[in-house]
């Protein structure tokens, strides 16, 4: 085998490899998309159909049952809402950490992120009880608290890693033309860092968008996101397959879509450094 | 300056005025928790009606999964939020938190004709003689088989075979090569899962959870005939992977034609019996449940209710609410709308006497025999201190029963010996018990 050959069987190698594991990973939702326009009947049947005619009575259901904007305007609310806020404290934070490190930056770090590592429903007696005192239940303002605390560490870190990388020597240009810190971090950082923001934003967009563990405790109707629609179509007594898989589909399919539009972005980001 | 001051403070005095005076005359809104099944969505669907009948009201949904429900039902009402106004709670919290003081009394003076309630529902759903949960619909167990193969396996299946002619038929109607199978049961662990199904035949077995002094009693021979009578049955005569089959996976199998019998809720009937989606509809037939040395206690006995917790701001709204989706009435206009087949059963003797329904529901009769026959304060052959069939209405019972179904569960999928998983679960049950102050 020449050399030439062995590269391109390498290559055919890869991207089969490639392939097989994105259809791995698809193969869920590629289920739930077509499980959503079978009958109660189709869906469960053994062996599972994937030949049959198609309906839209799951999509009319969960339409006249749920009201499906209130969920999404409610799942955009929160999960934007506390995308930008947590950028908003973010960034300035890991400016400070990445260009002007301190003794215990390191520690500081790791601290934030080993808030992580506890169990969220070890918090949630406390934090239910606050919500209830402040009258805070059920509404969205205290989900974008929740969200942003619970993203925050993340997008530091992520910023943080970024902005590490930068080189200090385009900061002290500008600070020699008499930039201020203010002007550094617009002018300067941000610009250089479009893609690792964006990116970093979208990660905490889905993260927030697929949260289910907040949102099902602390809502009820007002505030309830699409996650909470998606678990209302679960049944203890009765067929919900395909009623389920059309709830899933639609609260999924805004932010597919999103995705899709910032893939560009969102591979830039994670794939490549700052100056490279 | 001053003039303008002036009419900032008219305007704000005027503005502040129509604020108060609409609220004054805006709707009163209710929360409504529930359960995503059938009869509650019809619910759901039905309000506009009780909102016209009562204008002062608006109602708002928030339908959970089960699980869900009862966590952010119990965390409400624990903490006193007040974010539900009603909600759905079962035969096993509603003695509960009535005793607590967690949820109001449900209001049935005047047309709401409580005695019209199966005595059965409404002793479970009450303390101390006060219903304290308004029942939706009621449901007891039995057995559902398909007439077809049981017909030409040569057997048949009347009410309260014995457990040991049910494995005849299972074994004469297994045939795994078709890809159908003699007996389908719960095998999932969890208190409302396998442990519902689990209990009420142990029971038949002469079994009791406690005894009168509260000791757990899972060691003794009773379960120990019970558990074993079902897990060589299953092992035996059921699907594979019957270890995580629960009510929906095995109303799938049903419906699909896999099963030759399946004892269950009785509220399956509806299901299996409808063209829309069950593929065996026209061949099943119904007996009470079958039983080995008593027939206490052999069917269960649940019912989803409507509970006001103690916390609500709207407790008349609330209250009327609950009425209005208990009545009678209501369950003439479920019957009128969508016909009679699809009322929510298993709660007003009404129901089972109106010959629409009879005519319409093929399982009437079954279903109220089954009903009638559960009695949730004698439901043990050898005295027990507990109110419940397949449950003790005690707090500590959720945890018992679940680690007790994970025993044998564990037991039925062959990862350990029925001895083993019941020495594990009396142990443990034990523990809890003493920790809790029984003795």
């Amino acid at each position: 085998m020449t050399l030439n050959q062995q590269r391109k069987l390498k290559t055919i190698l890869t991207g089969l490899f490639a392939w097989t594991v994105a259809l791995v990973l698809f193969f869920p939702i590629f289920w739930m998309f077509i499980t959503s326009f079978k009958t109660e009947l189709q869906a469960i049947s053994v062996p599972p159909s994937l030949f049959f005619e198609p309906t839209l009575d799951n999509f009319r259901i969960v339409q006249e049952r749920s009201d499906y904007l209130h969920h999404a305007w409610n799942s955009v609310v929160t999960s934007f809402g506390s995308t930008i806020i947590a950028l908003i404290i973010a960034i300035p934070a890991a400016y400070s950490m990445a260009f002007f490190p301190g003794k215990r930056t390191k520690d500081i770090l790791l601290w934030m992120l080993s808030t992580k590592m506890l169990p969220a429903v070890g918090v949630l007696v406390p934090i239910y009880i606050l919500c209830r005192n402040y009258g805070l239940l059920d509404s969205k303002t205290a989900l974008v608290i929740i969200f942003t605390l619970m993203n925050l560490p993340i997008i530091v870190w992520m910023l943080f890693s970024y902005f590490k990388d930068l080189p200090k020597e385009i900061l002290e240009a500008a600070r020699m033309d008499g930039a201020t810190p203010w002007d550094e971090v617009v002018k300067v950082v941000l610009p250089l860092s479009v893609g690792a923001i964006s990116s970093t934003a979208l990660l905490s967009i889905v993260l927030c968008w697929n949260e289910a563990f907040w949102s099902l405790n602390l809502t009820a109707s007002d505030a309830a996101p699409l996650t909470a629609m998606i678990a209302s179509y679960s049944s203890p007594e009765g067929l919900f397959w395909a009623k389920l898989s059309a709830a899933s589909t639609l609260a999924c399919a805004p932010i597919v879509i999103f995705g899709w539009f910032c893939q560009k972005q969102l591979v830039q980001g994670l794939t490549f450094g700052a100056v490279k | 300056m001053k003039r303008l001051t002036k009419n900032t403070l008219t305007y704000a005095v005027s503005i502040t005025a129509a604020m108060t005076a609409a609220s004054a005359f805006s709707a009163t809104q209710i929360t409504v928790a529930t359960v995503n099944n059938g009869h509650m969505i019809e619910m759901q669907k039905l309000t506009p009606e009780f909102e016209k009948a009562n204008p002062g009201i608006k109602v708002k949904w928030v339908t959970l999964e089960e699980g869900v429900l009862r966590q952010n039902v119990t965390q409400d009402i624990a903490n006193g939020s007040g974010l539900y106004d009603v909600m759905t709670i079962g035969m096993y919290e509603a003695p509960i938190w009535g005793e607590r003081g967690w949820l109001q009394a449900v209001d049935t003076s005047g047309n709401y004709d409580e005695k019209d309630i199966l005595p059965s529902i409404r002793g479970g759903l009450s303390y101390d003689g006060t219903m304290y949960a308004a029942p939706f619909y009621g449901e007891s167990s039995m057995v559902m088989y398909r007439k077809d193969l049981v017909k030409a396996a040569g057997m048949e299946i009347n009410d309260r075979d014995s457990w040991e002619h049910i494995s005849d038929v299972a074994a004469a109607v297994n045939n795994p090569d078709e890809g159908i199978y003699g007996i389908c049961l719960r095998g999932k662990a969890g208190w409302g899962d396998n442990m519902a199904f689990m209990t009420a035949m142990a029971n038949s077995f002469g079994a009791r959870w406690f005894d009168e002094n509260w000791k757990p009693q899972l060691e003794t021979s009773e379960w120990k005939d019970a558990v074993s009578f079902y897990v060589d049955l299953l092992t035996k005569y059921g699907p594979p992977g019957s270890s995580s089959n629960s009510f929906n996976e095995n109303l799938a199998l049903f419906n699909e034609g896999k099963c030759g019998m399946w004892i269950d809720a009785t509220i399956a009937a509806s299901f299996v019996t409808d063209p829309k989606q069950s593929k065996v509809a026209d061949k099943v037939g119904f007996a009470q449940s079958p039983y080995s040395v008593t027939e206490k206690g052999a069917n269960w006995l649940w019912a989803w209710a409507l509970g006001i917790p103690a916390a609500t701001k709207n407790a008349e709204a609330a209250q009327k609410f609950v009425r209005w989706a208990t009545s009678k009435e209501y369950i003439q206009l479920v019957g009128q709308k969508n016909g009679w087949a699809a009322v929510p059963t298993g709660t007003r003797t009404s129901t089972y006497e109106n010959p629409k329904f009879q005519k319409a529901a093929v399982f009437a009769d079954a279903e109220l025999k089954a009903i009638n026959s559960a009695d949730p304060t004698d439901s043990t052959l050898k005295p027990s201190p507990y109110v419940g069939v397949q449950f003790a209405a005690i707090p500590e019972f959720q945890a018992i029963g679940t680690t007790a179904g994970q025993m044998i569960s564990g037991a039925l999928s062959g990862s350990m010996t029925v001895d083993q998983a019941l020495k594990s679960a009396n142990t443990s049950a034990d523990r809890q018990m003493r920790q809790a102050g029984y003795y």
